[in-house]
């Protein structure tokens, strides 16, 4: 398979339009959206609400079905690919279960998709290490913060073997603090589990940080105006945010926002 | 006790002692009139003294001429209000000082009528929880079932019972049965109304998640569905169940039946013994409220064990 995967991109799209019809008539909400993530990327989608970040990342995991255009997820269609468990995804709120222990909540995916009972332990007690919760496996969510909620949902997504995560505003509700040093764990995870990232965020500076593909979108209707692929190094530290090199970058994806705004 | 709780204490205390200040104050009036009557025939002076004179006038002007009998309201045999003291006391005698098998006692009475409580609530319930589940699952039964669930509350429970019985008298069902289903008829529309808010409960995001994982709907059900009804599922257990037991009660009422709340309430009716009425209905709220309480445990214990109470 990973022969395979080098060959092939991992997520394909070809102008992939997807238009919903509502009572106030029909919202364009993706327009030839074409984009190719390979596998070991961390992508990040930014851009204004309504530009249609959320709406793709939510057709590659199968969950909108585009209405024209081709997309594909591991060489399947994106159903196919959900139907083989190819992706964990990530909500913007952690919604872990309130009666199940953070154990417990990690091993849901793993009870439906029918893991033994000695390999769900074994595969707690890993991910929890992955997101620095060792110890916590007993709690009950409302015992946590809020930050270690979407640490909780984080692991739970990554319980299963899926190599491609998709993460839909993770770090939105959380604070500053709080999101920059998620924003490192996260850095340090995907350097250990090399799965391919796609990462929804409004963000520039958490785009930046994180991403070797930064793709910018704009509104009315969704679509791409931009796509960065960063020259950063794979070793980030939180002070690359005061080199040259991330402000250039930030800047690029600035004026391509701008952009997206000033042709509405 | 906390100081809270104190206070909590004292407040209800408080109001428990103005209800029944103002019950006894109540009682004269509404009795006066039957007490002057008793007092006129025992020779005492009452004015006016012609009954007819007497009947002509208002209360109120009778307790003011004849403040002598005033309290004698509080201990007539068959009042039209019985004073709280005389009502405790008639409780006090059916219950603690008659035998359980006495055909006179309270608890013998109360047990009839609460077995077949329980047992409409546990029909009602199931009921409930079953058309629930189809509501959820089935757009056909949302539409079809949910309007005669409605509907079937809104039919007098009182005028719907005798037929209940009289029909399954003459397939040859009776005793406690006709009782229950009436019970049952009472008890499962919360439940219905209850669970299906509770299992449509998950918002959104929940069962996007679980179609990520590719679950099958019955793996939604046990694992999502059903634990996220639990707190809406208590709620409507707590008011079934107090409608399970006006079910019961007004089962009682057509059949002439010889044991139960309801017939100690109805004999108590045909006799005029009022203190006999008030004393089941208080035995028929306290029962109401044992239950609901016992299910209020229960729903605490339960939401506990599974994390959802802090």
């Amino acid at each position: 398979m990973n022969t395979e995967s080098t060959a092939q991109p991992v997520i394909e799209a070809k102008q992939l339009d997807l238009t919903f019809q509502t009572n106030d008539g029909p919202v364009h909400a993706l327009k030839d959206v074409n984009l190719t993530i390979d596998k070991g990327d961390f992508v990040s989608f930014i851009g204004p609400s309504g530009c249609g970040k959320t709406t793709f990342l939510r057709c590659i995991a199968a969950l909108e079905t585009p209405t024209a255009g081709t997309l594909t997820v591991n060489g399947m269609t994106p159903d196919e690919a959900r139907r083989n468990r190819a992706y964990g995804y990530v909500f913007q709120a952690a919604g872990l279960y309130p009666w199940r222990t953070i154990s417990k909540n990690i091993k849901l995916p793993l009870e439906i998709m029918g893991y033994s009972a000695s390999e769900q332990e074994e595969r707690v007690k890993k991910v929890l290490e992955l997101v620095d919760l060792e110890g916590f496996g007993g709690k009950f969510p409302w015992q946590l913060s809020g930050g270690m909620q979407q640490r909780a949902s984080i692991a739970r997504a990554l319980a299963f073997d899926a190599d491609i995560l998709l993460m839909d505003e993770p770090f939105g509700a959380l604070d500053e603090i709080v999101r920059d040093h998620l924003n490192e764990q996260l850095l340090a995870l995907w350097a250990r589990t090399e799965k391919t990232i796609g990462f929804v965020t409004h963000s520039i500076p958490e785009a930046v940080y994180l991403s070797t593909k930064i793709v910018v979108m704009s509104p009315r209707p969704g679509r791409i105006t931009d796509v960065i692929d960063s020259p950063l190094p794979k070793e980030r530290p939180l002070d690359i945010r005061d080199t040259p090199e991330f402000i250039e970058v930030a800047h690029r994806v600035r004026e391509g926002l701008r952009a997206g705004h000033s042709d509405e | 006790m906390n100081r809270s709780g104190f206070k909590a204490f004292w407040a209800v205390l408080a109001v428990l002692a103005v209800i029944v200040a103002f019950w006894y104050v109540a009682c004269v009036p509404m009795n006066i009139k039957g007490v002057l009557t008793e007092q006129e025939r025992a020779g005492a002076e009452v004015q006016p003294p012609s009954a007819k004179d007497r009947r002509d006038m208002s209360e109120l002007g009778l307790v003011l001429n004849n403040s002598f009998a005033i309290p004698a309201t509080w201990e007539q045999d068959r009042p039209r209000l019985p004073a709280p003291h005389q009502v405790a006391i008639e409780m006090w005698e059916t219950t603690v000082l008659k035998k359980i098998t006495s055909k006179r006692s309270l608890i013998y009475h109360g047990w009839v009528t609460l077995s077949a409580t329980v047992l409409g609530f546990a029909i009602g319930t199931g009921l409930g929880i079953l058309l629930a589940v189809g509501i959820v699952h089935s757009r056909v039964m949302d539409m079809s079932v949910m309007p005669w669930a409605i509907v079937s509350q809104t039919i007098p429970i009182i005028a719907l019972a005798p037929m209940i019985i009289v029909v399954l008298y003459s397939v040859g069902i009776q005793g406690i049965i006709p009782k229950a289903v009436i019970s049952a008829y009472l008890s499962f529309f919360p439940v219905v109304v209850g669970m299906v808010k509770g299992l449509r409960s998950p918002d959104a995001m929940q069962l996007d998640l679980l179609r990520t994982y590719n679950a099958s709907r019955s793996q939604g059900f046990w694992k999502l569905r059903l634990p996220a009804s639990m707190p809406y599922l208590f709620t409507s257990l707590k008011i079934g169940i107090a409608a399970s037991l006006v079910g019961a009660i007004v089962g009682e009422l057509p059949t002439g039946a010889v044991a139960g709340l309801g017939a100690r309430l109805l004999a108590g009716s045909y006799y005029g013994q009022t203190v006999q009425i008030w004393s089941a209905l208080f035995a028929a709220a306290i029962l109401a409220a044992c239950l609901v309480g016992l299910l209020g445990l229960i729903e605490r214990t339960v939401l506990k064990r599974m994390g959802m109470a802090q």
